[in-house]
């Protein structure tokens, strides 16, 4: 019988670039800038990393396939290195290797790291690129902002709630990711906004608008992992542990079977159930003392605290509007302004939250810091609602 | 039923969009002032994603709707505006419509005489065939043929069983005046002057023509019920009717106000619009012009007002929606080089391969139906996606064309790269099972609502510029805009 990875695996050290319009940095560079910052947290050297876990999205805008480039770039000394990608959930998913990898005993110390460049197209948003095979036969003209816009229709329609409603509801949850951001000198966006910016902004795919859209950024975050043992033995004290870190990824349920309404993530319900058994919690809205989850789009992000069963079905709107996920309420999310403004570098995405939980309950969040945190839960969406790569990932207090 | 042989049934299909003339001449009457003379009524325009072998394919399935499964031996399309030089543009509508690969198929082009000649030999050969004819017309900016032409299609259905019009007489003159042609690697008509036009073709090659089909078969002029002619030249139909003997009521309106001549199509589309106005005993009296002139004659019988309902002509008209921008017209068309951005370079290249292991998954829209559980799902996989289920290669063919399908959710989006701006997309739900998300049509702007009721049409899915190949696929459009 499995036992789950709680408390098997602690976090030695990370690091985190800054993440932005980075014009003056190649990928390489970011790669460095949050290695170097990992290494040194991790107080080892460079040769006690077993094996690494490199995750990159959209490898063609930037560094090219395999394991390679971060083992060229970090001049790593002939060890394995795996790349991965599985949509956003590219730099959980990096993170995951590392971890299971320790937790195997078949290494001590690993790294996970996370990259993307993505402001080399020239152009806005993410780049446009095509579907693979089959998909570019009888896949519709979907964006990114395109395919989670409707999650609002379809959430008005099954909740009966007002279009205006709905969308001022939104508006709080990038106004408070600003404010979030604002306080983040590694975050991409830092100017704050009122609702009326939001709800006045120009169009971008019915109803998001300019400000239900996260950061498209360059950025880069590692992880160095390794046994809780190993971890006391380097000195290190107050371990932040992983509790849980559980993926669910679609089989063609939402989009070709005649259950999913279109509303939720059907995934994000799945893997939240399992981490939160995983992490031995039973009511997390009175358990989990913050959280990042996966806000590319504010829509995403609404629908998601009820998907991770913080909001009860239907009533996000009204956590959201009373302040329940403000970084001064009652669980703070994207407390360090969130893919909205921290910026959503793909492939380093995921390990970007974790970086956050981690100097949060580190105590190292400066004036971002919350008083006394013990689980922090992250959370990455990857694809489309209608098929996707859903995670779930729970850090926390070794032995909490 | 009877054994005879005609025309068993028609569709017609016009694209939604009617550019209006003034504000064609709007644009261009200070280079073309005879332009404004022009400037009444509108013409149809084809969508960004629609072409001749489209339509045609809406065309038939309009022919096609409430009958019995008709085995039809051959498929015959005619165009002037074919997409493909060398790829059999029949064969595309073929599979679209699932007629099978048993099954003879003819691209007739090259004449706007394509689809009478069509019709005239098919009707000569006996064998049951379907008939369709599309156009998509080009034209030079502020040129008459822009205000003149229209882009559509018709179809027929050609066979033994018991037709609503039996042939009674068809000749045909074949005469090398060439009032406008277009040559090879050429997108616009060359005309020569009205005028002579008129004088030396029109009025005297059609009445050598309707009076020798007259003399075979022994009819009446006097006798015919409706004449159908597309001519866009003034007072010419009436000016044949009278040369021969045809009574003046019995010249039909030749669309020219409300859809434009459609070329090819045109012939086809009057007659269909005939018979849905006529009556048992009517005698429909058909006329195509260019290079010479075919002449068919028709009796209505019976059968013809219990035909199960369908669109055709006066719901193809219906089915409009005014368009003003005369610049939207030039950008669908490719008459201006838009700034389309760098999103729209993305390389549409299309392996063939794929397409061929997957033609009827992409060009007929056949998803599978579980023999285990009775999941319909699109497309099909090896694996029944009914979580109870499961099971392996358990799926048969199901098309999904033409199952109803209702809005579960959308969006407007003006991100992703579209010819026409804002992309319309979302999940839809077919009536009977089966799911999918897909590209909308001919949608009006902040009309989209959650249930709303879609129909699936055959459309462009993406040009590639670069290799010269139109990728086609389904798309959802509402319903009541049918």
């Amino acid at each position: 019988m499995a036992t789950g990875i709680r408390d098997k695996v602690v976090i030695l050290g990370m690091g985190c670039s800054k993440f932005g319009e980075r014009w003056d940095r190649n990928a390489e560079d970011l790669m460095v800038e949050a290695f170097e910052e990992g290494l040194k947290d991790a107080g080892i050297e460079r040769n006690q990393i077993e094996a690494a876990w490199f995750g990159t999205a959209i490898e063609e805008q930037h560094v090219g396939k395999s394991g390679v480039p971060l083992a060229m770039t970090l001049r790593l000394p002939y060890i394995p290195v795996t790349r991965v990608e599985n949509y956003c959930a590219t730099g959980t998913e990096a993170f995951r290797g590392a971890v299971y990898a320790v937790a195997s005993g078949a290494v001590d110390i690993a790294l996970a790291l996370g990259v993307e460049k993505l402001k080399d197209t020239g152009y806005g948003g993410l780049p446009q690129r095509g579907r693979g095979g089959l998909n570019n036969f009888f896949w519709a003209n979907i964006s990114a902002p395109g395919s989670f816009a409707q999650l609002a229709a379809a959430y008005r329609a099954k909740h009966r709630v007002d279009a205006k409603d709905l969308k001022r509801a939104m508006a709080h949850i990038s106004v408070k990711s600003h404010d979030n951001g604002a306080r983040n000198p590694k975050a991409h966006l830092r100017n704050r906004i009122t609702e009326d910016d939001v709800m006045n902004a120009p169009m971008i795919a019915d109803p998001l608008g300019l400000y239900d859209c996260c950061g498209v950024s360059d950025g880069s975050a590692c992880a160095i992992v390794t046994t809780p043992d190993i971890a006391r033995g380097l000195g290190k004290k107050d371990l932040v542990a992983v509790k849980a870190l559980q993926l669910a990824v679609s089989n063609g349920q939402e989009v070709q079977f005649d259950e999913w309404d279109g509303s939720y993530f059907a995934t994000t319900r799945v893997a939240a159930k399992r981490a939160y058994r995983e992490a031995g919690i039973d009511d997390p809205r009175k358990r989990i003392s913050m959280f990042d989850v996966h806000d590319c789009f504010s829509i995403t992000e609404l629908v998601t605290m009820e998907d991770l069963g913080i909001s009860a079905e239907g009533k996000a709107i009204g956590d959201v509007l009373d302040g329940f996920y403000d970084a001064s309420g009652g669980i703070p999310c994207q407390i360090d302004g969130g893919l909205k403004c921290f910026g959503h570098p793909i492939g380093a995405s995921g390990l970007r939250m974790l970086y956050e939980m981690y100097l949060q309950l580190s105590g190292r969040a400066g004036e971002r810091q919350r008083p006394e945190p013990v689980l922090g839960m992250t959370h990455n969406l990857g694809g489309f609602p209608s098929q996707n790569v859903s995670s779930v990932t729970i850090v926390g207090s070794y032995g909490a | 039923m009877s054994d005879d042989f005609g025309i068993l049934s028609y569709g017609a299909y016009l694209p939604r969009r009617r550019l209006q003339r003034k504000s064609i001449a709007a644009a261009n009457a200070w280079f073309n002032p005879a332009l404004r003379g022009l400037a009444k009524g509108e013409r149809a325009m084809a969508n960004w994603d629609e072409d001749a072998v489209t339509m045609a394919v809406e065309a038939a399935r309009d022919c096609l709707a409430g009958l019995a499964p008709v085995a039809i031996g051959q498929l015959m399309l005619a165009s002037t505006t074919h997409p493909y030089d060398d790829r059999q543009n029949a064969g595309i509508v073929a599979s679209a419509l699932h007629l099978g690969s048993a099954l003879r198929v003819l691209d007739v082009t090259g004449s706007l005489r394509a689809g009478t000649s069509a019709l005239s030999s098919a009707l000569a050969a006996g064998c049951n065939t379907l008939l369709a004819a599309g156009e998509h017309r080009l034209a030079k900016a502020a040129s008459v043929q822009e205000m003149n032409y229209g882009d559509g299609a018709a179809a027929l259905l050609l066979g033994r069983g018991t037709p609503i019009a039996r042939l009674v007489a068809a000749h045909s003159e074949t005469v090398d005046f060439v009032h406008q042609y277009r040559g090879h690697d050429r997108p616009h008509d060359y005309a020569w002057e009205e005028r002579w036009v008129r004088d030396e073709g029109y009025l005297k090659i059609v009445p050598v023509t309707l009076t020798a089909l007259f003399e075979a078969c022994g009819a009446a002029p006097g006798a015919v019920t409706h004449f159908c002619m597309p001519c866009t030249l003034p007072r010419v139909a009436a000016g044949v009717a009278k040369r021969v003997g045809l009574a003046e009521g019995a010249v039909r309106d030749n669309l020219a106000a409300v859809c434009g001549d459609t070329g090819a199509a045109h012939p086809l589309l009057m007659l269909a619009h005939a018979l849905e106005e006529s009556k048992q005993g009517d005698l429909i009296l058909l006329a195509a012009f260019g290079q010479g002139c075919d002449a068919l004659l028709f009796e209505v019988t019976g059968a013809v007002s219990k035909l199960p309902p369908r669109g055709g002509v006066k719901g193809a008209l219906a089915r409009r929606k005014e368009e003003s921008n005369y610049e939207r017209f030039l950008a669908f068309n490719d008459h201006i080089t838009l700034d389309r951005g760098m999103r729209a370079e993305v390389d549409q290249g299309t392996p063939l391969s794929t397409l061929y292991r997957n033609r009827d998954m992409v060009t007929g829209l056949v998803g599978g139906r579980c023999r285990k559980c009775g999941t319909l799902q699109f497309p099909r996989g090896r694996y029944c996606v009914n979580p109870q289920c499961n099971a392996l290669d358990s799926q048969d063919d199901q098309p999904f064309t033409e199952l109803g399908a209702k809005v579960m959710s959308y969006t407007a989006d003006v991100l992703t790269y579209s010819p026409d701006p804002p992309a319309y997309y979302g999940m839809i739900q077919f009536d009977g099972g089966g799911r999918m998300m897909a590209d909308f049509a001919d949608v009006d702007d902040g009309k989209v609502e959650v249930g709303m009721p879609m129909r699936m049409m055959f459309r462009i899915k993406e040009h590639d510029a670069v290799r010269g190949f139109v990728r086609y696929f389904w798309k959802a459009a509402p319903a009541a805009n049918q």
